[in-house]
């Protein structure tokens, strides 16, 4: 659509811009205020240039944390996208069954964060909870509070039952956009079912896979109660993630110096690479429209 | 994607052609009801933790950690009661419904006229705006816990329901103006075009005629401010301590001296996901277009 320019709109947009700066540039200032500034207590503040910054990066901490993040995200990325498309493939189109199976997979979605990690701690045990009991009844030596890779497995597991059902929603509005003509189309030219996917779903669903890809980065990135709740960042360090590490150090220990470094840094890793998806995405927008 | 549009049309052509498809890739490729199997094994991963949660629930502590059993051997409703009864549980339910409801009213009244905007117009620095607004979305909550806290407290606010709605609506106020947005550019220009010919103000006009046009685009964007807000602990739990404490911070009373109540701690669980599947049934019909923000 052709747009009129139109500089009056701003008003439109003012209450918008009030509310988010009064709820996000005021606490990000005093974010930066702390990063810069040291106290030996009594509010006595003086300026200590970047001095936290350097701690920060110079951190093992740190470093271990955002290698954690990382390698948390992409393995959450890599199962929950595909799989996410699976489903959405499998559902049924209309009917009944569509919007049933619609209900069940919001589900997930809409229990607090926390309830999930109650679930799943309460599942994961094993002497009450179903999975614990199970895996330990066939033999499989399974403690997500002692073992490092039960604790990994449980929040992983936790996640993909938490979130997978975002990626087939959004996947599902792509393919349900799609004309039947194209499918009438790929028959008459005796398309493989893998064509079919390759050349015509994949392509029209790109757009919000892109959406979805953003979003679960994002908030896999940010993720904090449910892991906090089911292992409480441990056994030891082991699922210690950027935002358990973060509150930690801010309300555990009120380090708030390098905790606000951190923060910037923190806010600054994820605004850069969404910053990429969105190039992207409003790039295939465009593409679109064309 | 305009060419959702024109789907209709293209269908028109006789017989039902996808159908003989679908059923033709199936009996090739799979066996019969593939995704049914498919569907069905993901439905169960999905209700199993679900039902455990409802299980425990329904029984009493001892035959909780006494036996191991599939389902309650005898039904029991003393947690839910347990809860309904004592002020300083239901009370959580309440305070979390009214900050819910108050952010989701004021996230919906400024996002309405900003998405219109968006939609409609080109102004100078409209898109650096645009993108500004959905960083907040990226911020992590983590980020702004200690000094939403001091923000709060300075202004006396800390511990109100109206500072956690105000503190949601820094992830909120992003996504419902993204969601209108898209809903928005769904409809044609030349409606306003006209109304503005006919003489409409432009108050009149958006209440009377652009509201009802986008109604399902409104509800889904309330759709999404209520689920955010609702599932969100961290800065509902840092701003407040007594008088609007959340139901979900609440929960952590049940681990006590004597171990934890499991079976309270269960019920409160089922308790919290009730609102959720009410909501979901009334916009289970534009939950898949929502999702994609509107933009399919």
């Amino acid at each position: 659509m052709n747009k009129t320019v139109n500089q009056k709109a701003w008003f439109l947009v003012l209450p918008v811009l009030v509310l988010v700066a009064f709820s996000a540039i005021i606490p990000l200032m005093t974010v930066v205020n702390y990063s810069v500034q040291d106290t030996f207590g009594n509010n006595v503040f003086f300026w200590n240039g970047i001095r936290w910054f350097e701690d920060m990066l110079n951190s093992e901490r740190m470093w271990n944390a955002l290698g954690r993040q990382a390698v948390f995200s992409a393995i959450i990325l890599a199962i929950e996208v595909p799989l996410g498309v699976f489903v959405a493939l499998n559902m049924p189109k209309k009917g009944f069954w569509a919007s049933f199976c619609l209900v069940v997979m919001s589900l997930p979605l809409l229990i607090p964060w926390n309830v999930v990690g109650t679930i799943w701690q309460i599942f994961g045990r094993v002497d009450i909870g179903l999975l614990g009991y199970t895996l330990d009844a066939i033999g499989i030596n399974y403690n997500y509070t002692q073992g490092y890779f039960a604790a990994w497995t449980t929040v992983i597991v936790m996640d993909v039952w938490h979130w997978t059902s975002l990626v087939a929603l959004l996947a599902y509005a792509g393919l349900q956009s799609i004309p039947d003509a194209y499918y009438q189309a790929a028959k008459i030219d005796q398309a493989s079912r893998w064509a079919v996917f390759r050349y015509i779903e994949l392509p029209k669903m790109m757009g919000v896979l892109m959406i979805a890809i953003l979003l679960r980065f994002m908030d896999s990135f940010m993720i904090y109660t449910e892991p906090f709740v089911v292992t409480g960042g441990g056994p030891g360090n082991a699922t210690t993630f950027l935002s358990i590490d973060l509150v930690k150090m801010a309300l555990g220990q009120f380090d708030l110096g390098p905790a606000a470094a951190f923060s910037i840094m923190y806010f600054l890793v994820i605004l850069a690479i969404s910053w990429v998806f969105y190039t992207v995405m409003t790039n295939l927008d465009k593409r679109d429209v064309r | 994607m305009t060419d959702t549009t024109a789907a209709p049309g293209a269908a028109s052509i006789p017989g039902d052609v996808t159908a003989e498809r679908n059923r033709a890739t199936t009996a090739r490729r799979f066996r019969p009801n593939g995704s049914a199997i498919v569907m069905g094994l993901y439905l169960l991963f999905l209700m199993l933790p679900i039902y455990w949660l409802l299980n425990m629930s329904l029984k009493t502590n001892a035959e909780i950690l006494g036996t191991f059993s599939l389902w309650p051997r005898d039904v029991t409703f003393e947690n839910y009661v347990t809860i309904l009864t004592d002020a300083s549980w239901y009370m959580g339910y309440v305070n979390s419904l009214i900050y819910v409801v108050l952010n989701t009213v004021i996230s919906l009244a400024v996002a309405l006229p900003a998405a219109y905007a968006f939609s409609r117009y080109s102004f100078v620095g409209d898109k650096h705006l645009f993108f500004w607004l959905l960083t907040n979305r990226m911020a992590p909550p983590a980020v702004f816990a200690l000094p939403f806290f001091q923000l709060y407290s300075s202004v006396g606010l800390f511990d109100t329901h109206i500072a956690v709605a105000l503190a949601h609506c820094l992830f909120n106020v992003p996504l419902a103006v993204w969601i209108l947005e898209g809903f928005m550019r769904g409809v044609p220009k030349e409606i306003d075009e006209t109304a503005y010919i006919d003489g409409y103000s432009f108050g009149r006009f958006f209440v009377r005629i652009f509201m009802p046009l986008i109604s399902s685009g409104i509800g889904v964007a309330a759709f999404f401010c209520f689920m955010f807000s609702w599932v969100e602990l961290l800065l509902s739990r840092t701003l407040t301590s007594v008088d609007a404490k959340p139901i979900a911070a609440t929960m952590t009373r049940t681990v006590g001296a004597a171990g934890i109540d499991w079976g309270v701690l269960a019920a409160a669980g089922v308790l919290t996901i009730i609102p959720g599947a009410l909501v979901i049934y009334f916009v289970r019909n534009y939950i898949a277009k929502g999702f994609a923000l509107g933009r399919v």
